[in-house]
């Protein structure tokens, strides 16, 4: 077995045990990127001291952490000290952070290593991973097909082999449709568990950082590391959720699970479709209740999300001035000195950011203007609370929600680069889960016709991670799902 | 005051609260530092930090609010007001809109020996921006100030005249420093003071268009520039023409106020909730708590001191105007037994020594016991009057016991008649020829003689037995 076929658990046990070096691990990733990433775009940024901190690690003495050795991507959108920090945008070019994102260090003081950055859309607006500083990443199964968004460097990074996992960030489905995509499992957190500092925000009251890896227990494993109080993030509550390693497979006879109906309606593809029946079957089986669940204000999920989202991005963005650090545009396209502030903050920020960040940028102004305010965001706010109702009436009947993560497979690069609509209701499973906090992650339950990965997404109360992951874990064994990417 | 007119006048009082770290960071709110030295990433709004609320700062704004006869309110929101400017790290100023930590009350204080209460419409928290630097082509800024706390108290439109203004201020300030919520500093801007002003014909009900005047930092320039501003407005309307609103700044040196900008081109700020903080919760308990905890407040000890100590209204306003000048007193006048003599020992020569020397009452030369020493001995006759003075000077330059004084400097006052009546007649003796004039008339000598006798005691000699001596000798 190869290195990057073991997994997280797997190999922080042969690190533990000395049957490997975490120089050997760490240079075998590295050789896997310098083949796969100039092809798979999936890689930014090294870190150009990992097999330094490897040997370090190699000699000493107590090998201790859960993560010990393992070496992981972090999505270029988490500050990493000392190490470029860009969300992926030229606004951000040359930004190197000196401190490093909580949920980053917890993973450290785990024993983790940082191996590198990876591609996600700029500032995590995108569904595709395309607007990038450093291009567009590429699906490992298919390289003319994008690997999902803004999370698709790591997606992509874990499918891949690139790194036994990584960390990602959800706002509104950017771990979990990536994940899809590229087969992998995802893990969004309840909102509040992981502490946001030092992750670049995009939507505060959104954003949630959360592992990605090859198998439910790796993700769980890396979760356990993430999740703990920090006094740094206000919105961070104490840890609720129960231990995460060592989850069992539970018996899921008598369990009660909802299928959303208003997931199963519309544009869901048909092998997207079949791929959750077959599922469910299996699930019913087992002995598991399906029961039919209604959440009546699914459909404004997508409208509600882009004002909530665009409204906070464009006050979380403002302070991209050029003033303090980053990208500082002084000189018009003509080379003639900026003539005052308003030039110099108007230049600097064109230049800076990249089209789709700039019109969510104006679409959030424009949601919290005066005189519109009432209608957009605060309006979006209350409707947001009736999406949170839906779910917390669904838990009555049900322990999870299961639903697909997209209506489609991986599409193709380019193909809804132009139409920013399509592009938007990519998120029209996803985003729900988010606008209510809730844990969800996406899970590969089999590929379609084209040999392109399906995700299965399970949705949970509040801070029941752990039931849900032991639940991803009797789902992961029903499908069996062991298909890898041609480039693995 | 204002011919046909009445003017209307609203404070926005900018405290800034005195915690050690600021209002969303670890970073140090010292003064002293270098400039950019209380900097964190914060501070410098760098991607992916976030605040957290300094429970201090939310601790002093409550008892601020209390002292203010406000309403704390048990939930309170921040928000935040966006804008550009490179000063501001964020992009946003973290404020609270909506529902502000403080809603009404009210001060109370005097003017001209009246009675004056004005309402307040609100208090709430904020952060400060930073400082630019212009300097040339170039600007230059300095963070250090950026995140420090401050409470925005915010005044109704019901202060009638410029000089009410000033004392209204001045009211809000003493509370804040009796409280030790802010050392109330306008010059180096711990406390920032913004008027808003308008004038409307007497009798109308309506209120004018307000004008803002920015930029005043002293009690003096609020009066000066609310009075500049309030007749710039009347010579307008009288010419027939239109108030803009519009802020203005006012100019010390020119004493004048100049447009800054105008209502159209007023910021849409985009307040929204901060998503980075949850609604801000206070239990009434915490209220409670901190209730008990405010000191006397300035008003109330003012009013105590003209009942407890015979004071007049002006005595009782000056010995309250500084918490510390008024328990100076307080313990000075109780080790004394005599408050009178304490209170015009200490409006005497207590605060001329103490402004001439620009001292502070962290390092006050002279203790309250050694004041109440010096009285004693007036009161025990031991020290005349101006022989007090002259030790008092010694106290403040050597910092040394009265009694000591005393001693080292032969002080103590001579009370022996027989003694006396020995110089006395000595130095009548010794002038035969001013004897004669004065008893031809000359009554003026008799201070000549007294000297005579004082300066032959060195000062010393009891000046009411002098003063009867020389009479029963030069009536002989």
């Amino acid at each position: 077995m190869q290195i990057h076929e073991m997994g997280v658990k797997a190999t922080v046990q042969a690190l533990k045990e000395r049957q490997l070096s975490c120089k050997e691990v760490t240079e075998h990733y590295l050789k896997r990127s310098e083949k796969l990433n100039p092809n798979l775009n999936a890689i930014v940024c090294a870190n150009e001291d990992v097999l330094v901190q490897a040997e370090a690690l190699d000699q000493k003495k107590d090998k201790d952490g859960i993560l010990f050795g393992a070496p992981i991507a972090i999505k270029d959108l988490f500050c990493t000290k000392g190490i470029k920090s860009t969300a992926c945008s030229n606004i951000l070019n040359n930004f190197v952070p000196p401190y490093t994102a909580t949920c980053v260090s917890r993973l450290q003081n785990e024993g983790a290593l940082i191996l590198s950055k990876t591609n996600m859309d700029e500032f995590a607006m995108g569904s595709s991973n395309e607007v990038s500083l450093f291009g567009a990443c590429k699906n490992p199964w298919d390289q003319t097909r994008v690997p999902g968004g803004s999370s698709g460097g790591s997606a992509a990074a874990v499918s891949a082999g690139l790194a036994p996992a990584a960390l990602g960030s959800d706002t509104g489905g950017s771990i979990r449709q990536p994940a899809s995509f590229c087969g992998v499992v995802g893990v969004k957190p309840t909102y509040g568990s992981v502490s946001r500092y030092g992750m670049i925000a995009f939507a505060s009251s959104l954003d949630q950082a959360g592992p990605m890896a090859n198998s439910v227990e790796d993700c769980a494993l890396l979760l356990e590391a993430m999740i703990a109080k920090d006094s740094k993030d206000a919105t961070n509550a104490p840890r609720k959720v129960g231990p995460l390693i060592n989850l069992q497979i539970p018996s899921i006879k008598g369990r009660r699970l909802g299928l959303p109906k208003q997931y199963f309606e519309g544009e869901l593809s048909e092998g997207v479709h079949s791929a959750i029946d077959k599922i469910i079957d299996l699930l019913k089986k087992e002995g598991a209740e399906l029961v039919e669940i209604d959440l009546p204000h699914t459909s404004f999920a997508v409208p509600v999300y882009y004002l909530v989202a665009t409204s906070e991005a464009s006050s979380n963005l403002s302070r991209y001035d050029g003033i303090r650090y980053g990208l500082r545009v002084e000189k018009d396209d003509e080379g003639l000195p900026v003539k005052d502030l308003h030039e110099f903050y108007s230049i600097t920020r064109s230049k800076g950011f990249g089209e789709e960040v700039q019109r969510r940028i104006l679409l959030g102004t424009f949601s919290l203007s005066s005189g519109y305010f009432d209608q957009f965001y605060l309006k979006a706010c209350q409707v947001r609370r009736k999406i949170y109702c839906d779910f917390q009436e669904a838990f009555k009947n049900c322990d999870a929600l299961l639903a697909p993560v997209a209506t489609h497979t991986a599409f193709r690069l380019g193909e809804k680069i132009s139409d920013p609509m399509a592009m938007y209701y990519n998120d029209v499973y996803t985003t729900a889960a988010s606008l209510s906090g809730l844990p969800a992650m996406s899970l590969p339950i089999g590929l379609d016709q084209q040999n392109l990965p399906i995700g299965l997404q399970i949705m949970s109360p509040p801070f029941q991670e752990d039931k849900m992951l032991e639940l991803a874990l009797k789902i992961e064994e029903l499908a069996s799902f062991k298909e890898k990417p041609n480039v693995w | 005051m204002y011919g046909d007119f009445d003017v209307v006048i609203g404070l926005e009082i900018h405290a800034q609260l005195q915690t050690r770290s600021k209002c969303f960071s670890s970073a140090s709110t010292d003064f002293a530092k270098g400039d950019n030295e209380n900097v964190t990433p914060l501070c410098a709004g760098m991607p992916g930090t976030l605040p957290v609320l300094n429970a201090k700062a939310v601790e002093l704004a409550i008892q601020t609010g209390l002292a203010l006869n406000c309403e704390v309110q048990q939930r309170s929101v921040f928000a935040r007001k966006q804008y550009f400017y490179p000063d501001m790290p964020k992009g946003y100023q973290i404020s609270q809109y909506e529902e502000p930590i403080c809603q009404k009350g009210f001060v109370d204080f005097y003017v001209d020996g009246e009675k004056r209460r004005i309402h307040l419409e609100r208090a709430h928290m904020e952060e400060d921006a930073g400082k630019s630097i212009h300097q040339g082509e170039h600007s230059l800024i300095n963070l250090n100030r950026a995140g420090i706390p401050l409470l925005e108290i915010v005044s109704a439109p019901e202060i009638k005249s410029p000089k009410e203004a000033a004392a209204y201020a001045k009211a809000v300030r003493q509370i804040l420093r009796f409280v030790d919520v802010c050392d109330g500093n306008l010059e180096e801007g711990s406390l920032r003071c913004d008027c808003n002003v308008s004038i409307r014909k007497k009798g109308e009900t309506r209120l004018g268009t307000k004008v803002e005047l920015k930029n005043i930092n002293s009690f003096r320039f609020i009066e000066k520039a609310l009075e500049y501003e309030i007749h710039r407005q009347i010579h307008a309307v009288e010419a027939g023409e239109k108030i803009v609103q519009e802020t203005r700044l006012y100019d010390s040196t020119k004493n004048k106020t100049f447009s800054m900008r105008k209502k159209e081109d007023a910021q849409d700020y985009r307040y929204f909730p901060d998503p980075d903080l949850l609604p801000l919760l206070i239990e009434d308990d915490t209220i409670e708590n901190l209730r008990q905890s405010l000191p006397e407040l300035p008003m109330q000890r003012m009013e105590r001191f003209q009942n407890n100590y015979a004071l007049g209204l002006d005595d009782a306003e000056l010995l309250t105007s500084e918490k510390e000048l008024a328990d100076f007193f307080e313990k000075v006048a109780s080790e004394s037994g005599n408050p009178k003599a304490s209170a015009n020992w200490i409006m005497g020569d207590f605060l001329r020594e103490f402004n001439e020397s620009k001292s502070s009452f962290q390092n006050l030369p002279i203790k309250e016991k050694q004041l109440a020493q010096l009285i004693q001995l007036v009161d025990s006759k031991t020290l005349s009057g101006k022989m007090a003075k002259d030790v008092f000077i010694e106290m403040w330059k050597s910092g040394k016991d009265p009694q000591v004084l005393v001693k080292d400097l032969g002080l103590s006052q001579i009370t022996d008649e027989g003694a006396i009546l020995k110089m006395v007649q000595d130095i009548i003796g010794a002038n035969a020829s001013k004897v004669a004039e004065y008893k031809a008339g000359k009554d003026k000598l008799f201070g000549f003689f007294v000297g005579q006798v004082m300066k032959a005691s060195k000062g010393q000699a009891n000046p009411e037995l002098v003063n009867k001596l020389i009479k029963e000798e030069l009536s002989k």
